[in-house]
């Protein structure tokens, strides 16, 4: 789950984790009222959205008087904001961040991720900062320090200064970097992240360290256990087809083509989408029913596919293990029944109770094409979409 | 032979009073050999009842004590299943199948921290589990689909591997033994550790290695093959249309950062003289070309 800066530095400043000083507005006014209580002569006007890259696209600005906050908050709030991460469509901008300047002696990089090579979690930190740090790995490698977390002791002191030194935080910055770092990981850890980016972290004119930016994911399947961070989930962020989903417990993500896959199993579901394009198609989705799929589901899963104004075809493929066939076949009868379907449908299945499934299909009386294993029924399916 | 687990294995179901628990016990037990494998069950608070005849103990300890397993199999949810595995660890089982999809990463970091230097090996979580077929079943899988024979299957996923044993199938291929090592980022066994076994298994002639985006536990099993592996690999990855940044269903299955795209994988895998396809319905024929 992902979060706004706003609410990461909410975040990060409980575990003592220094930001500028700011203020979440949702209207000009607001906006231009929250820069007279942080006082200063000059703030920074930053859209809140769940994408990086909003300097650019024109989405923080910085504002000397208050009627440039004014004029800035007016021209960012409502916008839709484009970012090499938001896609062509960009997000619109509901959210502000209206924080103090800061005196930017030099930009940093923290990162901290989750390493699957050592299995804890591991911080990175460069010099590079305010740069795409995936550039800087490909470019400069040798400019990214990293040190793997232990679990148990959390970041070590010395581990700490040494990161901060070597990213060159002056001496004077190094005591003060160190608990920003520990701090850092505190909540990273207490608080079941999956990535915590602070970039730039600046040192400022007095040598302190500062996140002037900040992002934090979190690990989906820790938030039973937080329910302060799940009461920050904007639902305007995300995608409403795959909001739907997550209701009926279907793993669902929407891509550019126009094939409709319904798949059980996210591997299978993976290799479907592959083969579509092998044989020249375009997958319009990625779509895990999961283990357990009932009627319902299946005709929540057809009705999310359907929102879809490129589908041009349909291929349902299932290797029933737990799940038998036939109880799948009922649904696809009974899904397609329910939503009229207008588009071909092409359906493969193999494993329990095949036969029966592949009866009550036949039987049904709708037009289905049947597809005898993977490659035919992609083969299909493809052939269905292109309408030959 | 065969890896992991044979009819001999005894074997404990932790989280036996559960549904899933129950139902997938019950299947084991119906399996080849099952009846012989299946002898108890571990649910706090439920000890002394018992579940189609698999007596039930409080701890692990005591189903260990008492009936000699020396293997568990985890079907408690999600919140508790990292405890679980703790447990089978501190008692020194020799294998722990955890099936449980949902696990905190927290959670597994700090458990397989507590693993280094034990004895216990794990697969998954979020796994299918492992199959010796006409001899054992410990997991989800569906048993009528697999036969007894020379290949050896590892793989991230579930269904496609059950779509690759289709495919083997069709070739006329029984399998050694199956193991789902899961989707998760954090786990125990991983492609490399399976293929090593694979390698010193006599009734094992090639392997199956199915992989999916995300990590580089591919290209390290890919390049261990190269300079190690006696017995001619295959392999397909999973995700090779998947969009950067976008999580595939498992907690694993995700390109960050330019990272564990399936491009990479396959390259890394072609160098390392492993036989790749990029067509999913081809894996069987593919195994059957380098068997002799």
């Amino acid at each position: 789950m992902k979060i706004h800066e706003y609410q990461a530095k909410e975040i990060l400043r409980k575990y003592g984790v220094a930001t500028p000083r700011g203020c979440p507005c949702f209207s000009v006014e607001e906006a231009v009222e929250a820069a007279k209580k942080i006082g200063g002569k000059v703030w920074v006007v930053k859209a809140q959205i769940h994408a990086g890259g909003r300097g650019k696209g024109g989405g923080v600005k910085l504002a000397g008087s208050l009627e440039e906050v004014r004029q800035h908050a007016g021209q960012i709030l409502g916008m839709q904001l484009k970012t090499h991460q938001t896609g062509p469509e960009g997000q619109k901008v509901r959210r502000l961040l209206v924080e103090e300047g800061a005196d930017i002696k030099k930009e940093l990089y923290l990162g901290m991720v989750v390493d699957r090579g050592s299995q804890r979690v591991v911080l990175m930190a460069s010099s590079e900062g305010g740069m795409d740090i995936e550039e800087v790995a490909a470019k400069s490698p040798e400019k990214i320090h990293r040190v793997a977390i232990d679990p148990v002791q959390g970041l070590a002191e010395g581990d700490a200064e040494d990161i901060a030194r070597k990213i060159g935080v002056p001496q004077k910055g190094v005591a003060q970097a160190r608990d920003f770092l520990k701090g850092l990981y505190r909540a990273f850890d207490e608080m079941d992240a999956s990535l915590a980016e602070i970039n730039p972290l600046i040192v400022t004119g007095d040598e302190r360290v500062l996140a002037l930016d900040a992002k934090m994911n979190f690990d989906d399947n820790a938030l039973f256990r937080h329910a302060d961070i799940v009461a920050m989930r904007d639902l305007d962020k995300e995608d409403p087809a795959e909001i739907e989903a997550s209701k009926h417990d279907l793993s669902y993500i929407q891509l550019d083509g126009n094939i409709g896959c319904l798949v059980n199993g996210a591997g299978l579901a993976m290799a479907t989408m592959d083969i579509i394009k092998l044989y020249g198609g375009s997958p319009a989705n990625f779509l895990d029913v999961g283990g357990g799929a009932s009627t319902e589901k299946v005709t929540e899963a057809f009705k999310i596919m359907l929102r879809n104004p490129r589908l041009r075809a349909i291929l349902v493929n299932i290797f029933g293990g737990i799940m038998k066939c036939d109880v799948i076949a009922e649904g696809v009868v009974a899904a397609a029944r329910q939503v009229s379907l207008k588009v071909p449908l092409v359906v493969r299945l193999e494993g329990t109770n095949v036969d029966i499934g592949k009866r009550i299909l036949a039987e049904s009386g709708l037009p289905i094409i049947s597809g005898s294993n993977m490659a035919d029924a992609a083969q299909k399916v493809v052939a269905a979409a292109t309408g030959k | 032979m065969s890896i992991l687990i044979n009819k001999n294995t005894r074997v404990m179901t932790q989280g036996i009073t559960g549904k899933t628990g129950q139902f997938h016990t019950k299947m084991g037990k119906e399996y080849a050999n099952g009846k012989n494998c299946y002898v108890a069950g571990v649910t706090p608070k439920k000890g002394g009842q018992s579940f189609e005849g698999i007596p039930i103990f409080e701890t692990v300890r005591e189903a260990k004590d008492k009936t000699g397993a020396t293997v568990s199999v985890i079907y408690v949810p999600p919140p508790f299943a990292a405890a679980a595995i703790d447990e089978a660890v501190e008692v020194g089982l020799d294998l722990v199948i955890c099936i449980t999809e949902g696990i905190p990463v927290r959670d597994m970091i700090r458990t397989r921290y507590r693993m280094q230097g034990r004895k216990t090996l794990l697969v998954g979580p979020n796994c299918p589990g492992v199959i010796t077929p006409d001899e054992i079943k410990i997991g989800i899988m569906p048993g009528h689909i697999h036969k007894k024979g020379p290949v050896g299957v590892v793989s991230r996923s579930g269904t496609l591997t059950y779509e690759a044993v289709g495919q083997l199938m069709e070739a006329g291929l029984g399998q050694s033994t199956c193991v789902g090592i899961g989707g998760d980022p954090v786990n125990g066994l991983k492609h490399l550790d399976v293929l090593k076994m694979f390698n010193d298994d006599p009734q094992t002639e090639a392997v199956i290695m199915v992989g999916e985006i995300g990590g580089s536990n591919e290209e390290e099993a890919a390049r261990w093959v190269k300079a190690n592996m006696k017995k001619p690999v295959v392999g397909f990855i999973a995700g090779v249309t998947a969009p950067p940044g976008k999580r595939m269903g498992h907690a694993g299955a995700i390109i960050s950062g330019g990272k564990g795209t399936a491009a990479e994988k396959l390259a890394v895998m072609e160098e390392c003289g492993i036989k790749v396809t990029r067509n999913p319905a081809e894996m069987g024929k593919l195994l059957r070309s380098v068997l002799r």
